[in-house]
Protein backbone atom coordinates (compact mmCIF):
# COMPACT_ATOMS: atom_id res chain seq x y z
CA UNK A 1 0.00 0.00 0.00
CA UNK A 2 1.01 3.62 -0.18
CA UNK A 3 2.33 5.12 3.02
CA UNK A 4 -0.16 6.42 5.57
CA UNK A 5 -0.29 10.14 6.28
CA UNK A 6 2.19 11.61 8.73
CA UNK A 7 3.82 14.89 9.70
CA UNK A 8 7.46 15.19 8.69
CA UNK A 9 10.24 17.13 10.38
CA UNK A 10 13.93 17.19 9.48
CA UNK A 11 15.80 18.81 12.39
CA UNK A 12 19.14 20.38 11.65
CA UNK A 13 20.81 19.44 14.93
CA UNK A 14 20.92 16.64 17.46
CA UNK A 15 19.54 19.02 20.10
CA UNK A 16 16.52 19.74 17.94
CA UNK A 17 15.95 16.01 17.42
CA UNK A 18 16.04 15.39 21.16
CA UNK A 19 13.72 18.28 21.95
CA UNK A 20 11.27 17.00 19.37
CA UNK A 21 11.46 13.47 20.80
CA UNK A 22 10.88 14.85 24.29
CA UNK A 23 7.78 16.68 23.12
CA UNK A 24 6.31 13.91 21.01
CA UNK A 25 7.42 10.72 22.76
CA UNK A 26 5.82 7.66 21.24
CA UNK A 27 3.83 9.64 18.67
CA UNK A 28 7.02 10.00 16.66
CA UNK A 29 9.37 7.59 14.98
CA UNK A 30 12.90 8.40 14.01
CA UNK A 31 13.70 7.96 10.32
CA UNK A 32 17.25 6.97 9.50
CA UNK A 33 17.68 4.83 6.37
CA UNK A 34 14.02 3.90 6.30
CA UNK A 35 14.70 0.38 5.05
CA UNK A 36 12.85 -1.21 7.98
CA UNK A 37 10.47 1.57 9.00
CA UNK A 38 9.09 2.47 5.58
CA UNK A 39 8.17 -1.12 4.63
CA UNK A 40 6.37 -1.43 7.99
CA UNK A 41 4.48 1.75 7.19
CA UNK A 42 3.71 0.51 3.68
CA UNK A 43 2.08 -2.52 5.30
CA UNK A 44 0.31 -0.20 7.77
CA UNK A 45 1.95 -2.15 10.62
CA UNK A 46 3.36 1.15 11.85
CA UNK A 47 1.53 4.47 11.56
CA UNK A 48 3.52 7.07 13.45
CA UNK A 49 1.96 10.51 13.59
CA UNK A 50 5.34 12.15 13.02
CA UNK A 51 8.55 11.09 11.31
CA UNK A 52 11.74 12.73 12.54
CA UNK A 53 14.24 12.50 9.69
CA UNK A 54 17.88 12.44 10.81
CA UNK A 55 19.22 13.26 7.35
CA UNK A 56 20.21 16.83 8.23
CA UNK A 57 21.92 15.99 11.52
CA UNK A 58 25.70 16.03 11.29
CA UNK A 59 28.16 14.01 13.27
CA UNK A 60 26.28 10.72 13.52
CA UNK A 61 28.02 8.94 10.66
CA UNK A 62 31.54 8.48 11.96
CA UNK A 63 33.30 5.12 11.62
CA UNK A 64 36.49 4.65 13.56
CA UNK A 65 38.50 1.44 13.98
CA UNK A 66 41.18 1.56 16.64
CA UNK A 67 43.08 -0.80 18.90
CA UNK A 68 40.32 -0.73 21.50
CA UNK A 69 37.52 -1.41 19.07
CA UNK A 70 35.13 -0.11 16.48
CA UNK A 71 32.97 2.96 16.94
CA UNK A 72 30.04 3.38 14.60
CA UNK A 73 27.80 6.40 14.51
CA UNK A 74 24.11 5.59 14.24
CA UNK A 75 23.88 6.81 10.65
CA UNK A 76 26.77 4.72 9.33
CA UNK A 77 25.25 2.72 6.49
CA UNK A 78 25.76 -1.02 6.15
CA UNK A 79 27.44 -0.24 2.83
CA UNK A 80 29.98 2.07 4.55
CA UNK A 81 30.97 -0.83 6.79
CA UNK A 82 30.96 -3.32 3.93
CA UNK A 83 33.35 -1.25 1.84
CA UNK A 84 35.72 -0.51 4.71
CA UNK A 85 38.79 -2.70 4.38
CA UNK A 86 40.44 -1.53 7.59
CA UNK A 87 38.30 -2.94 10.38
CA UNK A 88 41.31 -4.92 11.55
CA UNK A 89 41.85 -8.27 13.23
CA UNK A 90 39.11 -9.83 15.31
CA UNK A 91 36.22 -8.26 13.42
CA UNK A 92 36.04 -10.88 10.67
CA UNK A 93 32.47 -11.69 11.76
CA UNK A 94 31.44 -8.19 10.72
CA UNK A 95 33.11 -8.61 7.34
CA UNK A 96 31.24 -11.93 6.94
CA UNK A 97 27.88 -10.61 8.12
CA UNK A 98 27.37 -7.21 6.55
CA UNK A 99 27.25 -8.36 2.89
CA UNK A 100 24.41 -10.66 3.96
CA UNK A 101 22.20 -7.76 5.02
CA UNK A 102 19.55 -7.44 2.33
CA UNK A 103 20.96 -6.27 -0.99
CA UNK A 104 23.23 -3.47 -2.15
CA UNK A 105 20.39 -0.96 -2.57
CA UNK A 106 19.18 -1.72 0.96
CA UNK A 107 22.69 -1.45 2.38
CA UNK A 108 23.22 1.89 0.65
CA UNK A 109 20.47 3.40 2.81
CA UNK A 110 20.06 1.15 5.85
CA UNK A 111 22.00 2.17 8.94
CA UNK A 112 23.67 0.39 11.83
CA UNK A 113 21.75 2.51 14.34
CA UNK A 114 18.49 1.77 12.62
CA UNK A 115 19.14 -1.96 12.65
CA UNK A 116 20.06 -1.94 16.33
CA UNK A 117 17.12 0.24 17.39
CA UNK A 118 14.70 -1.82 15.29
CA UNK A 119 15.94 -5.01 16.97
CA UNK A 120 14.63 -7.54 14.51
CA UNK A 121 15.60 -10.90 16.05
CA UNK A 122 16.58 -12.17 12.58
CA UNK A 123 18.92 -9.26 11.88
CA UNK A 124 22.67 -9.51 11.99
CA UNK A 125 23.79 -6.38 13.86
CA UNK A 126 22.11 -7.15 17.20
CA UNK A 127 23.95 -10.49 17.39
CA UNK A 128 27.22 -8.83 16.41
CA UNK A 129 26.77 -6.34 19.24
CA UNK A 130 26.29 -9.18 21.72
CA UNK A 131 29.31 -10.97 20.33
CA UNK A 132 31.63 -8.01 20.71
CA UNK A 133 30.43 -6.90 24.17
CA UNK A 134 29.22 -3.68 22.65
CA UNK A 135 27.85 -0.56 24.22
CA UNK A 136 24.94 1.36 22.77
CA UNK A 137 25.06 5.13 23.14
CA UNK A 138 21.81 7.00 23.54
CA UNK A 139 20.92 10.61 24.18
CA UNK A 140 17.88 12.48 25.29
CA UNK A 141 17.41 16.15 26.03
CA UNK A 142 18.71 15.62 29.56
CA UNK A 143 21.94 13.85 28.71
CA UNK A 144 23.65 10.74 27.38
CA UNK A 145 24.06 7.21 28.57
CA UNK A 146 25.91 4.08 27.51
CA UNK A 147 23.93 0.86 27.61
CA UNK A 148 25.52 -2.59 27.55
CA UNK A 149 24.36 -4.63 24.58
CA UNK A 150 23.87 -7.52 26.99
CA UNK A 151 20.36 -6.78 28.20
CA UNK A 152 19.65 -4.08 25.60
CA UNK A 153 17.51 -6.35 23.41
CA UNK A 154 14.52 -7.22 25.55
CA UNK A 155 12.06 -8.86 23.16
CA UNK A 156 10.55 -8.87 19.68
CA UNK A 157 11.57 -5.55 18.12
CA UNK A 158 12.01 -4.17 21.64
CA UNK A 159 15.04 -2.55 23.22
CA UNK A 160 15.91 -0.68 26.38
CA UNK A 161 15.68 2.67 24.58
CA UNK A 162 13.16 5.09 26.06
CA UNK A 163 10.67 6.94 23.89
CA UNK A 164 12.55 10.20 24.27
CA UNK A 165 15.95 8.74 23.46
CA UNK A 166 17.91 8.68 20.23
CA UNK A 167 20.44 5.93 19.61
CA UNK A 168 23.53 7.88 18.54
CA UNK A 169 26.10 5.16 18.06
CA UNK A 170 27.57 1.84 19.10
CA UNK A 171 31.00 0.79 20.27
CA UNK A 172 32.24 -2.77 19.68
CA UNK A 173 35.18 -4.11 21.67
CA UNK A 174 38.04 -5.59 19.68
CA UNK A 175 38.90 -9.18 20.72
CA UNK A 176 42.50 -9.94 21.81
CA UNK A 177 45.17 -9.82 19.09
CA UNK A 178 45.30 -13.58 18.56
CA UNK A 179 41.51 -14.06 18.49
CA UNK A 180 39.50 -14.37 15.31
CA UNK A 181 35.79 -14.32 14.59
CA UNK A 182 33.30 -15.57 12.02
CA UNK A 183 29.65 -15.25 11.09
CA UNK A 184 27.64 -17.88 9.25
CA UNK A 185 23.94 -17.75 8.49
CA UNK A 186 21.34 -19.84 6.71
CA UNK A 187 18.74 -17.95 4.73
CA UNK A 188 16.31 -19.14 2.10
CA UNK A 189 17.73 -16.77 -0.47
CA UNK A 190 20.75 -14.52 -0.47
CA UNK A 191 19.82 -11.34 1.31
CA UNK A 192 16.85 -12.76 3.22
CA UNK A 193 16.67 -12.46 6.98
CA UNK A 194 18.55 -15.26 8.70
CA UNK A 195 16.65 -18.42 9.59
CA UNK A 196 19.59 -19.06 11.87
CA UNK A 197 22.94 -17.38 12.28
CA UNK A 198 25.96 -17.84 14.49
CA UNK A 199 28.57 -15.23 15.29
CA UNK A 200 31.62 -16.55 17.12
CA UNK A 201 34.93 -15.35 18.52
CA UNK A 202 37.67 -17.87 19.29
CA UNK A 203 41.08 -17.45 20.81
CA UNK A 204 43.45 -20.40 20.85
CA UNK A 205 46.68 -20.59 22.80
CA UNK A 206 48.95 -23.62 23.14
CA UNK A 207 46.45 -25.69 21.20
CA UNK A 208 43.57 -24.99 23.58
CA UNK A 209 40.63 -22.63 23.35
CA UNK A 210 41.29 -19.76 25.75
CA UNK A 211 38.28 -17.67 24.81
CA UNK A 212 35.02 -18.56 23.13
CA UNK A 213 31.98 -16.45 22.40
CA UNK A 214 28.91 -17.58 20.50
CA UNK A 215 26.02 -15.27 19.66
CA UNK A 216 22.97 -16.68 17.91
CA UNK A 217 20.54 -15.08 15.46
CA UNK A 218 17.06 -16.49 15.07
CA UNK A 219 17.01 -18.75 18.11
CA UNK A 220 14.65 -16.61 20.09
CA UNK A 221 12.85 -13.27 20.22
CA UNK A 222 16.23 -11.64 20.78
CA UNK A 223 19.82 -12.47 19.85
CA UNK A 224 21.41 -14.64 22.51
CA UNK A 225 24.82 -15.61 23.76
CA UNK A 226 25.08 -19.41 23.95
CA UNK A 227 26.97 -19.31 27.23
CA UNK A 228 26.88 -23.06 27.84
CA UNK A 229 28.34 -23.67 24.39
CA UNK A 230 31.03 -21.16 25.20
CA UNK A 231 31.87 -22.88 28.47
CA UNK A 232 32.11 -26.26 26.77
CA UNK A 233 34.75 -24.92 24.40
CA UNK A 234 37.09 -23.37 26.96
CA UNK A 235 40.15 -25.59 27.43
CA UNK A 236 39.17 -27.89 24.57
CA UNK A 237 41.50 -28.55 21.62
CA UNK A 238 38.78 -27.31 19.23
CA UNK A 239 38.66 -30.65 17.46
CA UNK A 240 35.63 -32.00 15.59
CA UNK A 241 34.21 -33.50 18.78
CA UNK A 242 34.45 -30.26 20.73
CA UNK A 243 32.84 -28.31 17.90
CA UNK A 244 30.03 -30.85 17.53
CA UNK A 245 29.36 -30.83 21.25
CA UNK A 246 29.30 -27.03 21.42
CA UNK A 247 26.93 -26.88 18.46
CA UNK A 248 24.56 -29.40 20.03
CA UNK A 249 24.55 -27.44 23.27
CA UNK A 250 23.73 -24.27 21.32
CA UNK A 251 20.52 -25.91 20.16
CA UNK A 252 19.22 -25.56 23.71
CA UNK A 253 19.08 -21.81 23.11
CA UNK A 254 16.38 -22.25 20.50
CA UNK A 255 13.18 -21.03 22.07
CA UNK A 256 10.59 -23.57 20.97
CA UNK A 257 7.73 -21.44 22.21
CA UNK A 258 8.58 -18.79 19.66
CA UNK A 259 7.35 -21.13 16.93
CA UNK A 260 3.75 -22.28 16.80
CA UNK A 261 4.62 -25.18 14.52
CA UNK A 262 6.92 -27.72 16.18
CA UNK A 263 8.40 -28.85 12.89
CA UNK A 264 9.63 -25.32 12.31
CA UNK A 265 11.22 -25.38 15.75
CA UNK A 266 12.98 -28.65 14.90
CA UNK A 267 14.25 -27.09 11.67
CA UNK A 268 15.52 -24.07 13.52
CA UNK A 269 17.26 -26.31 16.04
CA UNK A 270 19.02 -28.11 13.24
CA UNK A 271 19.86 -24.85 11.49
CA UNK A 272 21.32 -23.39 14.71
CA UNK A 273 23.45 -26.49 15.16
CA UNK A 274 24.75 -26.30 11.61
CA UNK A 275 25.58 -22.59 11.59
CA UNK A 276 27.26 -22.83 15.00
CA UNK A 277 29.39 -25.69 13.76
CA UNK A 278 30.33 -23.89 10.54
CA UNK A 279 31.12 -20.63 12.33
CA UNK A 280 33.26 -22.38 14.93
CA UNK A 281 35.24 -24.18 12.22
CA UNK A 282 35.72 -20.96 10.27
CA UNK A 283 36.79 -18.89 13.27
CA UNK A 284 38.98 -21.76 14.46
CA UNK A 285 40.78 -21.98 11.11
CA UNK A 286 41.31 -18.25 11.13
CA UNK A 287 42.66 -18.28 14.68
CA UNK A 288 45.03 -21.16 13.90
CA UNK A 289 46.26 -19.42 10.74
CA UNK A 290 46.82 -16.26 12.70
CA UNK A 291 48.96 -18.14 15.20
CA UNK A 292 50.97 -19.88 12.49
CA UNK B 1 4.91 19.64 7.36
CA UNK B 2 2.60 17.44 5.32
CA UNK B 3 3.43 18.74 1.85
CA UNK B 4 6.28 20.70 0.38
CA UNK B 5 7.93 21.85 -2.83
CA UNK B 6 11.25 20.25 -3.53
CA UNK B 7 14.01 20.93 -5.99
CA UNK B 8 16.30 18.20 -7.16
CA UNK B 9 18.30 17.08 -10.15
CA UNK B 10 16.93 14.18 -12.15
CA UNK B 11 18.89 12.82 -15.08
CA UNK B 12 21.04 15.94 -15.03
CA UNK B 13 18.10 18.31 -15.26
CA UNK B 14 16.83 20.56 -12.48
CA UNK B 15 13.30 19.70 -11.45
CA UNK B 16 10.75 21.07 -9.06
CA UNK B 17 7.80 19.19 -7.68
CA UNK B 18 5.12 19.73 -5.07
CA UNK B 19 4.64 16.54 -3.08
CA UNK B 20 2.94 15.24 0.01
CA UNK B 21 5.57 14.14 2.51
CA UNK B 22 4.22 10.60 2.30
CA UNK B 23 4.93 10.46 -1.44
CA UNK B 24 7.79 8.15 -2.23
CA UNK B 25 10.56 9.07 -4.63
CA UNK B 26 9.19 6.36 -6.95
CA UNK B 27 5.73 7.91 -7.06
CA UNK B 28 7.12 11.39 -7.52
CA UNK B 29 9.29 10.31 -10.43
CA UNK B 30 6.35 8.57 -12.08
CA UNK B 31 3.42 10.83 -11.27
CA UNK B 32 4.96 14.31 -11.05
CA UNK B 33 7.91 14.02 -13.42
CA UNK B 34 6.30 11.50 -15.77
CA UNK B 35 9.39 9.32 -15.76
CA UNK B 36 7.55 6.03 -15.85
CA UNK B 37 10.59 3.88 -16.55
CA UNK B 38 10.92 3.33 -12.81
CA UNK B 39 8.43 0.57 -12.01
CA UNK B 40 6.47 -0.36 -8.91
CA UNK B 41 6.52 -4.06 -8.08
CA UNK B 42 6.22 -4.78 -4.39
CA UNK B 43 6.41 -1.26 -2.91
CA UNK B 44 8.24 -2.60 0.12
CA UNK B 45 11.78 -2.91 -1.06
CA UNK B 46 12.22 -6.55 -2.01
CA UNK B 47 11.70 -6.76 -5.78
CA UNK B 48 14.08 -4.10 -7.09
CA UNK B 49 11.86 -2.88 -9.93
CA UNK B 50 11.97 0.65 -8.51
CA UNK B 51 15.76 0.86 -8.21
CA UNK B 52 17.28 4.23 -9.16
CA UNK B 53 20.59 5.92 -8.44
CA UNK B 54 20.57 8.54 -5.67
CA UNK B 55 23.82 10.52 -5.61
CA UNK B 56 25.31 7.67 -7.64
CA UNK B 57 24.20 4.86 -5.32
CA UNK B 58 21.45 2.36 -6.05
CA UNK B 59 18.42 2.77 -3.79
CA UNK B 60 14.87 1.47 -3.63
CA UNK B 61 12.93 4.51 -4.69
CA UNK B 62 9.85 3.01 -2.99
CA UNK B 63 11.75 3.24 0.29
CA UNK B 64 12.93 6.82 -0.11
CA UNK B 65 10.56 9.67 0.60
CA UNK B 66 10.49 12.24 -2.18
CA UNK B 67 11.38 14.91 0.37
CA UNK B 68 14.53 12.98 1.22
CA UNK B 69 15.73 13.48 -2.35
CA UNK B 70 15.50 17.27 -2.13
CA UNK B 71 18.70 18.90 -3.34
CA UNK B 72 20.08 15.57 -4.50
CA UNK B 73 20.95 13.89 -7.74
CA UNK B 74 18.73 11.13 -9.11
CA UNK B 75 19.39 8.95 -12.14
CA UNK B 76 16.57 6.84 -13.51
CA UNK B 77 16.70 4.34 -16.33
CA UNK B 78 15.76 7.17 -18.69
CA UNK B 79 18.98 8.89 -17.68
CA UNK B 80 21.36 6.04 -18.43
CA UNK B 81 23.24 7.27 -21.46
CA UNK B 82 26.69 7.24 -22.91
CA UNK B 83 28.67 4.44 -24.52
CA UNK B 84 28.68 2.20 -21.47
CA UNK B 85 24.92 2.40 -21.11
CA UNK B 86 24.53 1.75 -24.83
CA UNK B 87 26.70 -1.37 -24.52
CA UNK B 88 24.66 -2.58 -21.54
CA UNK B 89 21.37 -2.13 -23.37
CA UNK B 90 22.77 -3.79 -26.50
CA UNK B 91 23.95 -6.73 -24.40
CA UNK B 92 20.48 -7.07 -22.82
CA UNK B 93 18.95 -7.15 -26.28
CA UNK B 94 21.42 -9.61 -27.79
CA UNK B 95 21.28 -11.95 -24.79
CA UNK B 96 17.46 -11.88 -24.56
CA UNK B 97 17.76 -10.50 -21.04
CA UNK B 98 14.24 -9.14 -21.06
CA UNK B 99 10.79 -10.41 -21.96
CA UNK B 100 8.05 -8.32 -20.40
CA UNK B 101 10.58 -5.69 -19.43
CA UNK B 102 9.05 -4.91 -16.04
CA UNK B 103 12.19 -5.68 -14.03
CA UNK B 104 14.56 -4.35 -16.67
CA UNK B 105 14.95 -0.74 -15.54
CA UNK B 106 15.86 -1.92 -12.04
CA UNK B 107 18.35 -4.41 -13.44
CA UNK B 108 19.94 -1.80 -15.70
CA UNK B 109 20.46 0.52 -12.74
CA UNK B 110 21.80 -2.27 -10.53
CA UNK B 111 24.08 -3.49 -13.31
CA UNK B 112 25.35 0.04 -13.94
CA UNK B 113 26.36 0.29 -10.30
CA UNK B 114 27.90 -3.18 -10.19
CA UNK B 115 29.89 -2.64 -13.39
CA UNK B 116 31.34 0.57 -11.99
CA UNK B 117 33.21 -1.54 -9.46
CA UNK B 118 35.20 -3.81 -11.77
CA UNK B 119 37.11 -6.04 -11.75
CA UNK B 120 34.27 -8.29 -10.72
CA UNK B 121 33.59 -12.01 -10.96
CA UNK B 122 30.42 -13.69 -12.20
CA UNK B 123 29.81 -14.93 -8.64
CA UNK B 124 30.06 -11.41 -7.28
CA UNK B 125 27.74 -10.15 -10.02
CA UNK B 126 25.21 -12.78 -8.99
CA UNK B 127 25.33 -11.38 -5.46
CA UNK B 128 25.18 -7.76 -6.58
CA UNK B 129 22.17 -8.41 -8.81
CA UNK B 130 20.37 -10.74 -6.39
CA UNK B 131 18.24 -7.89 -5.13
CA UNK B 132 16.35 -7.67 -8.41
CA UNK B 133 13.61 -10.20 -9.13
CA UNK B 134 12.56 -11.34 -12.60
CA UNK B 135 9.55 -13.51 -13.34
CA UNK B 136 10.22 -14.09 -17.02
CA UNK B 137 13.78 -14.89 -17.95
CA UNK B 138 15.12 -17.20 -15.28
CA UNK B 139 18.02 -14.76 -14.73
CA UNK B 140 20.73 -16.56 -16.73
CA UNK B 141 20.30 -14.34 -19.78
CA UNK B 142 20.44 -11.24 -17.59
CA UNK B 143 23.64 -12.46 -15.97
CA UNK B 144 25.12 -13.41 -19.33
CA UNK B 145 24.39 -9.92 -20.62
CA UNK B 146 26.01 -8.16 -17.68
CA UNK B 147 28.96 -10.56 -17.61
CA UNK B 148 29.54 -9.95 -21.32
CA UNK B 149 29.75 -6.21 -20.72
CA UNK B 150 32.22 -6.66 -17.90
CA UNK B 151 34.24 -9.05 -20.03
CA UNK B 152 34.33 -6.78 -23.07
CA UNK B 153 35.62 -3.98 -20.86
CA UNK B 154 38.33 -6.25 -19.51
CA UNK B 155 36.80 -6.14 -16.05
CA UNK B 156 35.69 -9.75 -15.59
CA UNK B 157 37.60 -11.76 -13.01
Amino acid sequence: MKLPAFEYVAPRSLEEVLTTLEQLGDEAKVLAGGQSLLPLMAFRLAQPAVLIDLANVHGLDGLSAGDEGLTLGALVTHRNVELNRDLGHGFEAIVDAVPLIGHVAIRNRGTVGGSVAHADPQAEWPALLLLFDATVNASNSRGERSIDADGFFTGWFTTGLHDDELLTGVGLRRPPPSARSAFVEIARRHGDFALAGAAVVLDISDGEVSEARVALVGSSSTPRRASESEASLIGSPLDAAAIRQASEIAVQCVDESSESDTSKARYRQRAVRVVTERALRLAGDRALNAAA
Amino acid sequence: MTATTIRLTVNRRSCTARVAVRTTLADMLRDELHLTGTHLGCEHGVCGACTVLLDGQSVRSCLVLAVQAAGRDVTTVEGLDGPEADRLRAAFASHHALQCGYCTPGFLIAATEALARTPISREQLVRELSGNLCRCTGYQSILDAVVSVADAAGGLE
